[in-house]
């Protein structure tokens, strides 16, 4: 396995000279020590925080003109924020047991999670229709539709989460795979888990404090 | 096995006490694979074979083609916009449809021709090719990311279909004016080509992250990143800039379409539009124009990086010479890439921007020059006492050089606040980003097209069509784009669908915008000579022996010319050296191949370059 390198050892080398020609003979052909499927998951991660960081960019822009008017926060959108982190540390749980090789732990640890990551979409969507009830549209206000917005491409994300863990986990109780192969599987959902309450939590941080 | 890691061990220690004595075998050893081949999906249809297909090489194509076919509606869109400009008054073109076709032939060109066959049709082709690779990372989602672009072409074609037409708002789409009553295409266009727009982002997404991991992560053993051919180098950052750009499209796009369906007021003022109040209020226009340009300054280089790197492949390998400093064309393309980050708003000189802001721009617009200007002489000095091939890639590398430095060299005036602001919105504009942009890549994209097309079918394209191809595209692009740098120092505003004779228009524009037309015609109709010549010699064609032009990158080394499915056959290629060793002295070819062993070129000394 190639050792670590940093950017700029990397660029710097001199691929014609008898040294590096010898170091580079051994060289295995992988650039970093990771599943392709965690490379993948960061490659995303990078994609999705650019997003939401220019949403957030045109956000603070947005709002320093004068007809904005910012919109109340109800109460279930902190339960579902609850719900996400619950949700979080259930993974980060599952990936322990997972570890361990404890089958019926794992499993339900799995479900679990699918049943808070489905509990969480339904809150959103009732914070939805509380909102539509009591005259917040999107056309009313755009803060309002900053919020919608918002909340559907962070939902978005959380149904691509849920296809993937939907996934993992039927392979997971299929046994079809080795341990390392589904744990693998298992980290990765579990970390783009995590990735996602922190979205949630600088979204929501972002309505509350405008 | 553990036979086989004795005698690996033993042959290691050799050599590392007779390291001088190169004539023993071992020197051809490297260590035993640690990582697992990878898993191919074998198709068993036709349909999953050449429709559906898994396999990168096959997707390549469809990703071209798909990409061709788009980019010839292009072209006839530009023939019709010339012959109006050429003819006022003949009443050719209503203005709706002028601003129609101005829109769609931009949009097409920049995303749907050029992005979609450097990246999806170049990328998919050759990347695991020249990485050593059997396949992309992952195989099936690389074949979602072409179905996403194929109907992401269809939703783009279908607002010819709706109502109104497609939208008339120029590529840039700024709103308000792109969603409002008075623009063509308004209610229905805009709304497909802002779809399409979010579908093909998708779409790319999927490939891109093939892309990135592919190179990144299945190379072949010994396969160093700075073993790569610099077409690899030009793909990946610019895949790795596309993956930073394009949220920034998907934002503005997405927030367009509720502007425009749902009544939102993202970037929409309050306005009176054909006498009535409108519901908006308050928007930003200008925060539409920063997103789009945050996208729109990297496309440019996810198009010409691609472009870069192929060339710089293509001229060593047509001029027999290791590539001048090597080192220095990857970070120069590594610095482009962050740089082309820090530019954007010098597209937007003229949209009221606080004049330090501008400095700023103007500041880092013109420091990407510096590393460009490396590439152009490191290219001038590749060629420099060469054995230069005068085939058809070397005809284009060349033609490309010199195109490029002249749209280049236009880009540093327009780079410059107080010059940009009279030339902003002239046809200088217009001949500067055509010559730096369109015809500059597709001249790389041609020579690239006569240089790996052996690959593909096994048999070269005409030399003789080949030739009068290329000098009608050379000199005809300069007939054109010549002269419209002219007509924007004159004065002559880009976006005018009628010039007529008027004491603000001298009468040489009149003659000139004729003369271009008589051009534009005939370099059309010089690319039909082109697709004659890419269909027919798939058939018909001299055929090519195995590795044709003598190159060392991975991609000619396969088992079977052209290759076969899983690339390698039963062993994945094992690579000693770059594959820049042209020319080298004491060897008995003038090229050593990236996977030839050590032991069989004894006596060739490389030389540092």
């Amino acid at each position: 396995m190639s050792k670590k390198k940093s950017i700029f050892q990397l660029l710097t080398e001199k691929p014609w000279e008898k040294d590096q020609i010898e170091a580079d003979n051994e060289h295995q052909g992988q650039t970093l020590n990771l599943s392709k499927q965690k490379l993948g998951l960061r490659t995303i991660m990078a994609a999705s925080t650019v997003l939401f960081s220019l949403f957030i960019v045109a956000y603070s822009d947005r709002m320093l003109i004068s007809d904005w008017k910012n919109m109340p926060e109800p109460w279930l959108l902190w339960l579902n924020t609850v719900i996400l982190v619950i949700s979080s540390l259930v993974f980060h749980m599952t990936t322990k047991y997972a570890e361990k090789d404890d089958f019926y732990k794992t499993k339900n640890g799995l479900y679990f999670v699918g049943f808070l990551a489905y509990s969480f979409l339904i809150g959103q969507l009732i914070v939805w229709y509380q909102l539509m009830n009591t005259g917040y549209y999107a056309t009313t206000n755009v803060a309002n539709a900053f919020f919608y917005l918002f909340t559907t491409i962070h939902g978005l994300h959380i149904v691509g989460g849920i296809y993937f863990w939907g996934k993992t986990t039927s392979k997971f109780i299929k046994r079809s795979l080795k341990k390392e192969e589904i744990n693998n599987l298992i980290d990765t959902c579990a970390v783009y888990w995590h990735f996602l309450l922190a979205v949630w939590i600088v979204l929501f941080g972002l309505m509350l404090s405008s | 096995m553990s036979d086989e890691y004795e005698h690996k061990l033993e042959a290691k220690s050799d050599y590392a006490t007779e390291a001088s004595s190169v004539s023993t075998p071992d020197i051809d050893a490297v260590p035993d694979a640690e990582l697992p081949d990878q898993e191919l999906y074998h198709s068993h249809s036709w349909w999953t074979t050449y429709v559906f297909s898994q396999d990168a090489k096959y997707i390549g194509i469809q990703y071209a083609l798909t990409a061709v076919g788009t980019g010839l509606l292009g072209l006839v869109l530009s023939w019709l916009m010339r012959i109006q400009l050429a003819f006022p008054g003949l009443g050719w073109l209503d203005p709706a449809a002028y601003y129609q076709f101005v829109t769609m032939h931009g949009m097409i060109m920049v995303v749907y021709l050029l992005t979609a066959l450097f990246l999806g049709g170049f990328g998919n082709l050759l990347i695991p090719l020249m990485c050593g690779a059997r396949d992309m990372a992952f195989p099936y989602v690389n074949m979602l990311s072409y179905w996403a672009f194929v109907v992401a072409v269809l939703v783009l074609l279908a607002s010819f279909f709706v109502p109104g037409g497609p939208t008339g708002a120029g590529w840039t789409l700024y709103p308000p004016q792109a969603i409002t009553a008075g623009t063509p295409g308004y209610n229905g266009g805009i709304i497909l080509m802002l779809i399409s727009l979010i579908l093909f982002v998708a779409g790319f997404t999927m490939g891109g992250l093939n892309y990135i991991i592919t190179v990144l992560q299945l190379r072949a053993r010994g396969m160093t990143l700075m073993r790569l051919p610099l077409t690899i180098w030009g793909i990946f950052t610019a895949t790795v800039l596309a993956m930073f750009a394009f949220p920034a499209l998907l934002v503005g796009c997405l927030m367009m379409t509720l502007d425009s369906l749902l009544g939102t007021s993202f970037f929409m003022p309050a306005m009176v539009s054909l006498g009535e109040k409108l519901t908006h209020e308050g928007g930003s226009p200008i925060l539409f124009q920063h997103l789009f340009w945050f996208f729109g300054h990297p496309e440019v280089y996810i198009v010409a990086l691609p472009a870069f790197g192929i060339v710089s492949d293509l001229l060593s390998v047509h001029s027999r010479k290791t590539i001048f400093g090597y080192r220095m064309m990857v970070w120069a393309i590594v610095g482009i890439g962050a740089l082309s980050f820090f530019v954007w708003a010098h597209h937007m000189y003229v949209s009221g921007m606080n004049p330090w802001f501008g400095f700023f721009f103007a500041t880092t617009t013109l420091i990407i020059a510096v590393p460009t200007a490396i590439k152009v002489y490191n290219w001038i000095l590749t060629l420099w006492r060469g054995n230069i091939q005068l085939s058809l890639p070397m005809l284009f590398s060349l033609g490309f050089i010199v195109t490029f430095l002249n749209g280049g060299l236009t880009g540093l005036f327009l780079g410059n606040v107080t010059v940009d602001v009279p030339l902003s919105d002239t046809y200088f504009v217009v001949a500067h980003f055509h010559m730096v942009m369109g015809i500059a890549p597709i001249l790389v994209i041609f020579g690239a097209i006569y240089h790996w097309y052996p690959l593909i079918t096994g048999r070269f394209m005409n030399e003789t069509l080949g030739k009068i191809h290329f000098w009608i595209t050379f000199i005809g692009s300069y007939a054109i784009y010549f002269p419209m740098h002219y007509q924007g120092f004159v004065g002559v505003p880009r976006r005018y669908f009628e010039i007529y004779d008027s004491p603000y228009i001298d009468t040489s524009t009149l003659l000139l915008n004729k003369f271009i037309t008589i051009a534009v015609l005939i370099v059309g109709a010089a690319q039909l000579l082109f697709l004659y010549n890419l269909i027919t010699s798939a058939r018909l064609g001299k055929k090519a022996e195995k590795n044709p032009w003598k190159a060392n990158s991975l991609e000619w080394q396969t088992p079977q010319m052209p290759p076969e499915h899983g690339n390698w056959g039963k062993e994945l290629p094992k690579v000693y050296r770059w594959p820049y060793d042209f020319s080298v002295p004491g060897a008995k070819e003038d090229y050593i191949p990236q996977n030839q062993p050590p032991s069989e070129i004894i006596g060739a000394k490389v030389e540092k370059t």
